[in-house]
């Protein structure tokens, strides 16, 4: 049985209403304590925001890549047009104050405005990318979100208004770790729940097998290109965070490499399985960082640090190869971490069913 | 006119690498129905053993026939050692896997040497661009004017050499035995092999064909950019895969000609606006062609098969 199944009823039930909201109304206080608990510690901060972001741009992804079985190598582009547009919109909305609040507050309404213009830039993006070019096989696909990333980047790079090469610089530092990690909550949220609908049973049966979809009367073109928009706005909505903890953002932040970086989270964690690119980004991301932090805290010596940095890149190709030739499916394949826990710990396994 | 000439010219010249990067692009995907994403980057290796061989020459290999014939086969021939190595360590296991598998793979290897060649450890060069040594005297073959349009012999020679070259791949395809298993297996290798044609063998020798041909190209943008660096095979990969859609993606006359017509719409909209839109142009290229005649301008339309 797929992931995507519901699983079977335990426990009472909620009231219809409650069940919708349930998971953000249990996750905001969570995520409230960690802000709490770590939120004076800038480097705790700073690292679990990148964490944030990467998981967000994986999981994403993941719509596309894993659940709808497209190959999109462009993430970065989408990624670099809500950074912009919500960096843009926050630079020019930098000292309005929404009257009736207070100046925290008001930061904090007008940072998911810039959020969810960026986000509406980076999925209208995803359609006019989406639309024509979903009609193209894998590889082809491929190359032309490639493409469209680069042209993306080519294209702020000639732009006055967005700094050129030179970037943003002085977007207000509004995002906290607490906003990061709710859009995190909402992204994964949202591929859960596509996931188990029919839209994402439409995704599923394309990602199988194509022809077969369309002949049971899957419209495969319009569902690829929805597809392609929620993963498009979700990564428009990483880059506008990014660009909100940052203290710069340009065109050398969202190139090929930032792309392929998602890439290889989603393919390690497992294509189609949202917890294995929420393992594989929050692993990938921590171990170089965490590798670079220590090497730089402990020996003060920032030659070492820049070399882990540069052995990273390397190691994701190869960890490519290596991970096709011995693991095609990844870390959990398109199941998620609790299909796959019971069958490694089988002790708590019930009689049958 | 002057300067369309001159535009016109370096256009050409641009679309001969690109040209002939898109060969090996094209015969790959004839057989294996793969984009081999790392070919850009064996052409990297190959201008960096085309480097290290002119370096260790001194100055017996600075324009002389014999060194720049020297550095070509070298560097031809350990890339089709690579190549070789590519296909057989990575593409060969997965051939029967999804392709998007190999896809990955590609991008992978693509990744692994583009990021590798940056390292300072053993053998390999680190990230600073290297300047590449004047394996040919550049020289001015032809000059109107007051200088307004100059043919540099260089130009010349690539264009001369990317011609050959396809006219023997071409020759090779379509007169050979070795051709004819080719098209055999690009046809449907299952059945090629049916047929007694060892399609491993078929299918590494058109990557080591590929590759080495890719080296050439290599070396020749080495001469034209006077620098080799690792990075300098991304966009030339990306933009000659290009060409080969452009061109009909399997189709050897079609890379040909998809090359040179990408490298002079390049060279026109960067020469009469800005360098800095270069690398826009070749993708905005793509997606029209894409959008307009999907199977390319020599392509033949297939239908997908159930």
């Amino acid at each position: 049985m797929r992931s995507g199944e519901p699983p079977a009823t335990r426990g009472p039930r909620l009231p219809y209403r409650v069940r919708g909201i349930f998971p953000l109304l249990l996750a905001i206080p969570v995520i409230g304590l960690a802000q709490w608990l770590v939120g004076d510690m800038p480097f705790i901060v700073y690292i679990s925001s990148i964490v944030g972001v990467n998981v967000i741009l994986a999981v994403s992804l993941n719509i596309v890549n894993g659940m709808t079985g497209q190959f999109s190598i462009g993430h970065a582009g989408f990624m670099a047009v809500g950074a912009y547009t919500a960096g843009k919109f926050s630079l020019e909305s930098k000292d309005l104050v929404i009257s009736h609040l207070p100046t925290t507050m008001s930061d904090q309404v007008l940072l998911v405005v810039a959020l969810l213009i960026g986000g509406s830039a980076a999925a209208i993006c995803g359609f006019i990318v989406g639309l024509p070019s979903l009609r193209l096989r894998g590889d082809y696909l491929a190359i032309v979100t490639l493409g469209f990333g680069e042209i993306i980047r080519v294209i702020l790079q000639n732009t006055e208004a967005f700094g050129r090469s030179l970037g943003l610089a002085g977007i207000p530092q509004w995002s906290s770790m607490f906003m990061v990690w709710l859009w995190a909550f909402i992204t994964v949220l949202a591929a859960r729940r596509i996931a188990g609908s029919s839209h994402g049973r439409s995704l599923w049966a394309i990602r199988e097998d194509e022809v077969a979809a369309e002949a049971m009367g899957v419209n495969t073109t319009a569902y690829k290109v929805r597809a392609f928009v929620i993963s498009a706005f979700f990564a428009g909505i990483a880059g506008g965070l990014f660009a909100h903890f940052v203290p710069i953002i340009n065109p050398g932040s969202f190139t090929f490499v930032k792309s392929i970086e998602v890439v290889v989270m989603v393919v390690a964690g497992g294509l189609g399985s949202t917890t294995g690119a929420i393992i594989a980004s929050v692993l990938l991301t921590l171990l170089p960082e965490g590798l670079r932090s220590a090497f730089t805290a402990i020996s003060g010596n920032a030659e070492i640090a820049q070399r882990v940095d540069q052995i990273r890149m390397p190691i994701y190709g190869l960890l490519l190869v290596i991970l096709m030739l011995v693991r095609p499916q990844g870390l959990f394949g398109t199941r998620e971490l609790w299909d796959v826990l019971p069958r490694w710990f089988p002790r708590h396994r019930r009689g049958p069913a | 006119m002057a300067d369309f000439i001159q535009h016109f010219i370096n256009g050409i010249a641009a679309g001969t690498i690109y040209a002939l990067v898109a060969l090996g692009y094209t015969m790959v995907y004839g057989v294996l129905k793969l984009i081999n994403f790392a070919h850009g980057d064996v052409m990297m290796v190959g201008a960096y053993v085309g480097y290290g061989t002119a370096l260790r020459m001194g100055p017996a290999g600075r324009g002389s026939f014999l060194g720049a014939t020297l550095v070509f086969l070298l560097s031809m021939a350990s890339c089709a050692a690579l190549g070789f190595a590519i296909e057989r360590l990575a593409y060969r296991p997965l051939r029967e896997k999804p392709r998007l598998t190999a896809l990955i793979t590609a991008i992978g290897i693509s990744f692994t040497l583009e990021y590798g060649f940056q390292l300072n450890f053993l053998f390999l060069p680190g990230a600073a661009p290297r300047a590449f040594p004047e394996i040919i005297i550049p020289t001015e073959w032809l000059v109107i004017g007051d200088r307004d349009v100059v043919l540099w012999n260089w130009q010349v020679l690539s264009l001369a050499i990317a011609v050959a070259l396809m006219v023997l791949l071409q020759y090779l395809v379509f007169r050979t035995r070795f051709g004819r298993a080719m098209r055999a297996v690009s046809f449907d290798h299952r059945i090629a092999a049916l047929m007694g044609i060892p399609t491993d063998r078929i299918i590494a020798i058109t990557f080591m064909l590929g590759s080495a041909l890719a080296a050439g190209a290599g070396i020749l943008y080495a001469i034209k950019d006077t620098v080799v660096q690792p990075l300098m095979g991304l966009y030339v990969g990306l933009k000659a895969f290009v060409a080969a859609v452009i061109g009909g993606i399997g189709h050897v006359p079609g890379a040909m000609v998809g090359g040179l017509l990408l490298g002079l719409v390049e060279e026109f909209v960067v020469g009469y606006t800005s360098s800095s839109w270069r690398d826009a142009v070749a993708f905005g290229f793509l997606i029209l062609i894409l959008l307009l005649r999907p199977e390319g301008l020599f392509g033949r339309v297939t239908a997908e098969k159930v």
